[in-house]
């Protein structure tokens, strides 16, 4: 029983969410193999090899796997699928783009957003945005997962010294090529492994007041900033900033959700954070009824002030 | 060109599910049932290209109970011109409507095939990729933006960290993000035609689809309840909870 976890990384180094896929692999088997599939990925290989539990890295290496096509990456992971008893990914974009595309190729059922890995066959998971819990349990050969990164610790980056295998990289698909990304580069931690995170909702009510007040809040705290899916759709905030059950999945320490009302679809994506503080005009808001901290207030009035006394 | 599209019939978005007391699934009896969100987003995504003169015919196809026709329906009240349901009370699961959408595939031939990212019931978020696979075909999934053209279409997909563009050759499977397209409000003199669209109803026998579940469902519990807190009164009293009751900041 060795589960293969496919690394998410930017060639250079590892991104956070593979170490808490490693964890997750770690429970599923004894062994843990990580693939590292990039364009000049020698570095986030050689990181991979240094986390803990894991004892073997195959890396593939070539142009084709530049941009993390998933035809190409799925075609890479096909040659060595049969070795695992087991094949997981973290939840992110890239992991839900991918892994489907395996399971379907490998004629297995796919398992989406693990939060609790029960057996090695079984597996809880959220249904209905999180508000039901579902066991599952896997009949087939091979079981390809995704993991919920917030449900799963991080495995320690150093203290493993696994051996690094070189595989041939396979061909390119022609029918899809990469034509250009537009992404939003700032200094801030990464949302989904943000210790805290600031968000904004509709009563915000521009984008110039979304960063007027939101911002000064994020720098103070060190924190992500986050929207509800109101904001993003309004234009306050990017697209990747959405917290909720078809955005990013969060649990920091401290979520601070400043005029955002709480329909379920935002609870499903940060009910799991420590301490979460809300900031709203409304009495009623649903959002009260998972805070931890409520303040009722104009955030216009309140941001500011939270600003200046911290 | 041709454009097939699937849909889902689901637990309307704004009901909040209950979990049946002998923990076999969520209770969905007298529940109000409305189109996946996203597949309304394809659905009217497929009517556009229509509507700037790329596409020429639209299927809708959901698989699923009997009442899924009436999905189908409101499909062709958006504009969908012709319906295919694949009529089985198994549960389905993603690989399996994938393969009865490779089979269906097959028949029509389509230059085009649009599906929502995610179903908000199962919130599984894997048959687009599963079909792209399955019909060796490529696949641009969460898709904000899809322009068609010379047998490519150039999509822009939403990714951790902001877009990304990539163009595929037709055919190809796409999958709808939220921000593609702000469905249409269904018209009554459209419901109206709807009723009298083809509506052809078939069994996955009929495709040589074995349906049966992969994944098998042990139990389905509540979540962990998170009770709520208390209200400060002011912000000198919320930074006071922060720093020394929470310690947090």
């Amino acid at each position: 029983m060795t589960s293969l976890v496919i690394a998410e990384h930017d060639n250079a180094s590892l991104k956070a969410a593979t170490l808490n896929t490693v964890t997750a692999a770690l429970q599923c088997g004894a062994e843990v193999h990580v693939l590292v599939v990039g364009a000049n990925a020698a570095a986030a290989a050689a990181a991979a090899a240094q986390v803990a539990g894991v004892t073997k890295v195959l890396h593939a290496d070539g142009e084709p796997f530049a941009h993390a096509l998933a035809e190409n990456i799925t075609a890479q992971i096909l040659t060595v699928a049969q070795n695992y008893s087991h094949i997981v990914f973290p939840a992110t974009a890239s992991g839900k783009n991918i892994a489907p595309r395996v399971a379907a190729k490998l004629d297995v059922g796919q398992i989406s957003d693990v939060t609790q890995v029960i057996s090695p066959d079984t597996f809880e998971r959220p249904i209905y945005a999180g508000n039901a819990m579902a066991t599952v349990q896997s009949g087939d050969a091979i079981k390809v997962i995704t993991v919920r990164t917030t449900g799963f610790d991080a495995a320690p980056a150093s203290g493993g010294s696994a051996s690094i295998e070189a595989l041939s990289a396979v061909a390119a698909s022609d029918k899809t090529t990469f034509v250009g990304s537009e992404i939003a580069k700032n200094d801030r931690p990464e949302l989904t492994a943000a210790k805290v995170i600031v968000s904004g909702g509709r009563a915000l009510g521009s984008s110039e007041k979304f960063a007027e007040i939101m911002t000064p809040l994020a720098d103070k705290l060190g924190a992500a900033l986050g929207a509800s899916r109101a904001a993003v759709d309004a234009g306050y905030a990017p697209n990747d900033w959405q917290v909720g059950q078809t955005g990013k999945i969060v649990a920091p320490q401290l979520y601070i959700a400043a005029g955002i009302s709480g329909a379920i679809q935002h609870l499903a994506g940060m009910k799991d954070s420590k301490v979460i503080v809300a900031i709203n005009k409304d009495p009623e808001a649903p959002i009260f009824s998972v805070a931890d901290y409520g303040l009722e207030a104009d955030l216009f009035v309140a941001i500011p002030e939270l600003v200046a006394k911290l | 060109m041709k454009v097939l599209v699937a849909v889902k019939r689901v637990v309307d978005y704004n009901v909040k599910v209950r979990v049946k007391s002998d923990n076999t699934g969520v209770d969905i009896t007298n529940v109000k049932m409305s189109m996946n969100p996203f597949d309304e987003i394809a659905i009217e995504e497929a009517v556009r290209l229509k509507e700037k003169g790329v596409v020429t015919e639209i299927i809708a196809v959901s698989a699923g109970v009997t009442q899924c026709q009436e999905t189908l329906r409101t499909a062709m009240a958006i504009g969908a011109d012709r319906a295919i349901l694949v009529e089985t009370s198994e549960e389905l699961q993603p690989l399996a409507v994938a393969k009865l959408l490779k089979a269906l595939i097959d028949k029509e031939q389509p230059g085009l095939i649009i599906l929502g990212k995610q179903a908000i019931d199962d919130d599984c978020n894997q048959t687009g990729q599963m079909l792209a696979a399955l019909a060796e075909l490529p696949q641009a999934t969460f898709a904000s933006k899809i322009e068609v053209a010379d047998g490519k279409a150039r999509v822009t997909r939403e990714i951790d960290g902001g877009l990304e563009t990539i163009s595929v050759s037709l055919p190809a499977v796409i999958t709808a993000d939220l921000r593609l397209n702000e469905p249409r409000y269904v018209t009554l003199p459209n419901i109206m035609k709807a009723k009298k669209k083809p509506l052809e109803v078939i069994k996955p026998e009929d495709l040589g689809v074995d349906v049966s579940p992969r994944i098998k469902t042990l139990k389905v519990c509540e979540p962990p309840k998170r009770s709520a807190g208390i209200k400060v009164a002011d912000v000198a009293a919320l930074v006071d909870k922060l720093k020394n009751e929470a310690k947090v900041i």
